[in-house]
């Protein structure tokens, strides 16, 4: 959003919304001054720091029938800032709550030329900036909406077709859910509004809170975390909190298993924590008799452990309520990562296996859409024990306990991104209790269902002990280096050929495939998958029994883009047909043409460049200019 | 196929300690690695000087597929890193065992490198 407001505006267009912004920040200050206020600041842009010449209370009386919030600081001065959205009529509103006889107009006819604010100071810019020829070509709507289009149409998305992204759960994100977000009452509301005018957001935050206790087993939810890595560092800075409170600030060790997700030693690193690495087994599974050696040994100095459930393996670890129950003896915490919770919602509760705290990825379980960069939402639940430190907030005053001691603030806003609130709380309230459990049911059943079909096929990697797996499964490629010179990367890139963005790859075991694909999609869909998958292991076959070249061949080569098939020269081993449509449900009408070819990805992650071209990039070969010149 | 010099000790975390001078030992990581974490583009070490505990994580490799840790096989100071990689990272993957070395650790006593793994039972771990 923020990228086409650059696009659509350019430099130009930001410059006229700045020289607005600040020409509007000017009369109403000028207007301050007539009316005997005083500024803070001789300089500003866009917000004024008043010291009132008047009862401060008689300024807030007037603001209030205008429908006007102001921000009050303590030493009782008022904030006011402007945007570009403030009109004429507002700024008369200002100026009258103020007590200044004069309109804007008036006011601004009478500051003649010499008021130029920063225009006439040394913090003027004076650098060109957005120079790319994206941010000056785009300056209509009807050209704006061709160019998003355009990406858009790059873009494989659920739109298209199952994103089977193992860990990052692409689930439906249905219309009746977002729609809401978009009305007023949701969207255009400022998060630090005084409470009686926001309600209906405290209402749902306390209707989203009771829910998520309950699906979740805890006590408490702080709605502040915007993502789930900040939800981890907020979750284990209460856990740090609270065990100082104990008087135990010298345990400072966190056992993360090696399965674990890269954000887990990054958030205990930012909380001053101590990492000490947790062995896997060749289940996948947590090992033990590590564990146990591991918490022995920092028994002195253990803080917490973070594990996720099921694992980042896709298996229910049958131990985990003895994992949680070793750590309390020795005096630590447990951090559940809630990644996985859409596998157990109705079925499970970390609260009653042991659990101390989770952060909810909102955006993943609860339907939140992601995977263009958030915003999410992490909330974390605690039990009771970890309550008083949950994060408070120095704007909005947040109900606590007389015998709080907050671990601070960890967001801007004090319940996070909760303008997306909604989302989940629709989600929850539209399936009930029943439905949510059965789509965790249908989440598992799915997963099991395509790790049934393909196992003929490929290795599934891990399962638990009776022989499933949980919401998502790892299919091994390795193998297929040997004998095919194959690697997972080019099933993914493959995979596009035939219609699907690829698994998770490399994550967490290097060389693998990980598949989840979510109570969302039909037997249709898996079934669609799972063919791609096994014609793509039959295309493996073919080089391994050396009928396909080992180097030019569908796997090696792909993806196929249109230039590539409609080019004159086709020299492969292998048909245009089986590049472009190796199945019959990859159909022209409905063909999702990969618009890049194979990339070097090794050049690539090794040469970071700035794209800008030069503007006679753009330039038509007709041009007049052109033409004059040639 | 991997191989695995006689001549070296190994962690379970695939890396090899070569001895031979004095307490000071090189450090690298085995072909067996190399190979699963693919192409290596870049390499993070730790800083000359730095003491290290056994197990601790002291630096990252970076492959075109994953970032993985790197931890220390035995205790002791850093007293050199193969700065050479930071241009050719990649010669983690053609030389795992020569110049693709990461880096060498002053050790208080051999000992630790008993607790190692030799050659045989490295080869039966990555069977």
């Amino acid at each position: 959003m923020a990228a086409m407001y650059g696009v659509y505006h350019g430099s130009n267009g930001l410059k006229h919304i700045a020289r607005r912004v600040h020409n509007a920040t000017l009369i109403l200050a000028e207007g301050l001054k007539r009316a005997g206020h005083t500024l803070q600041h001789d300089l500003f842009f866009d917000t004024l720091k008043i010291q009132c010449g008047c009862a401060v209370k008689e300024v807030f009386d007037r603001a209030g029938q205008r429908q006007i919030n102001f921000r009050i600081y303590s030493d009782d001065t008022i904030g006011v800032s402007l945007d570009e959205t403030v009109t004429e009529r507002d700024l008369d509103d200002l100026l009258w709550i103020f007590g200044c006889e004069s309109s804007s107009e008036l006011v601004a006819e009478s500051m003649g030329e010499e008021t130029r604010g920063i225009l006439s100071t040394a913090f003027k810019r004076t650098s060109k900036f957005l120079t790319h020829q994206v941010f000056n070509s785009y300056h209509s709507e009807t050209n704006i909406v061709r160019y998003m289009k355009r990406l858009e149409n790059k873009d494989i998305s659920l739109v298209h077709s199952m994103i089977p992204l193992g860990s990052c759960t692409m689930k439906l994100n249905s219309s009746s859910e977002l729609t809401p977000i978009t009305w007023k009452e949701f969207a255009n509301i400022h998060p630090f509004v005084p409470l009686d005018q926001a309600q209906g957001y405290q209402q749902l935050f306390r209707e989203l809170e009771r829910d998520l206790c309950e699906i979740t087993g805890y006590d408490k939810i702080s709605f502040q975390p915007n993502s789930g890595a900040q939800g981890e560092y907020a979750g284990l800075t209460a856990i740090k909190a609270y065990l100082n409170a104990k008087g135990e600030r010298h345990r400072n060790v966190c056992l993360i298993p090696k399965s674990a997700h890269g954000t887990n030693p990054a958030s205990a690193h930012m909380t001053g924590m101590k990492i000490q690495p947790v062995e896997v087994d060749k289940n996948g599974n947590i090992d033990i008799a590590h564990l146990k050696a591991m918490v022995d040994k920092h028994k002195d100095n253990l803080a917490a452990i973070m594990i996720t459930y099921p694992s980042t393996n896709g298996v229910f670890e049958e131990d985990i309520s003895d994992v949680c129950d070793l750590i309390h003896k020795h005096g630590g915490q447990v951090y559940l990562d809630g990644a996985n919770m859409n596998a157990q919602v109705g079925l499970c509760r970390p609260g009653d296996y042991g659990s101390d705290v989770s952060h909810l990825n909102l955006h993943k379980t609860f339907c939140i859409p992601h995977g263009g960069g958030g915003p999410g939402m992490g909330p974390i639940g605690v039990k009771n024990h970890l309550m008083p430190y949950l994060p408070t907030h120095p704007v909005v005053a947040l109900q606590l306990d007389k015998d709080a001691c907050p671990l601070g603030t960890i967001s801007a806003a004090p319940w996070g991104s909760s303008a997306i609130l909604p989302i989940s709380w629709a989600y929850i309230k539209m399936m009930g209790g029943k439905g949510l459990k059965h789509a965790s049911e249908i989440a598992i059943l799915n997963a099991n269902y395509m790790a049934k079909r393909l196992e003929k096929h490929y290795k599934v990697l891990f399962r638990g002990a009776r022989g499933y797996v949980a919401h998502e499964f790892i299919l091994d490629a390795r193998p297929f280096k040997k004998t095919a010179n194959v690697e997972a990367v080019d099933v993914a890139k493959r995979l596009q050929d035939y219609g699907f963005h690829a698994p998770t790859m490399s994550w967490p075991v290097a060389g693998t495939l990980m598949i989840e694909p979510t109570e969302s999609e039909d037997k249709a869909e898996l079934d669609r998958f799972c063919d791609a998958m096994i014609n793509i292991r039959q295309e493996i076959a073919e080089i391994e029994e050396g009928r396909m070249d080992s180097r030019v061949n569908p796997l090696k080569m792909s993806p196929h883009t249109l230039t590539c098939i409609m080019s004159p020269k086709w020299d492969r081993p292998y048909s245009r047909e089986v590049a472009a449509f190796p199945l019959p449900f990859v159909k022209p009408e409905s063909k999702f043409w990969p618009t890049i070819a194979r990339i070097d990805d090794i050049y690539g992650d090794q040469h970071l460049v700035c794209t800008c071209p030069p503007m006679e990039v753009y330039e038509s070969p007709f041009s007049e200019q052109k033409r004059a010149s040639s | 196929m991997s191989r695995f010099p006689e001549d070296l000790r190994y962690s379970e975390e695939h890396e090899w300690v070569r001895g031979g001078n004095g307490n000071t030992v090189r450090i690298g990581i085995t072909d067996f690695a190399a190979e699963a974490l693919g192409d290596i583009v870049y390499v993070s070490l730790p800083t000359v000087g730095e003491e290290i505990a056994a197990g601790d994580s002291c630096g990252e490799l970076e492959s075109t597929k994953s970032v993985s840790e790197l931890y220390a096989p035995v205790a002791g100071m850093v007293t050199a890193v193969n700065d050479a990689l930071a241009d050719a990272p990649e010669t983690v993957n053609t030389d795992p065992y020569g110049d693709g070395w990461l880096f060498e650790v002053e050790v208080a006593d051999l000992a630790g490198l008993e607790a190692l793994l030799d050659a045989e039972a490295y080869a039966e771990l990555t069977a």
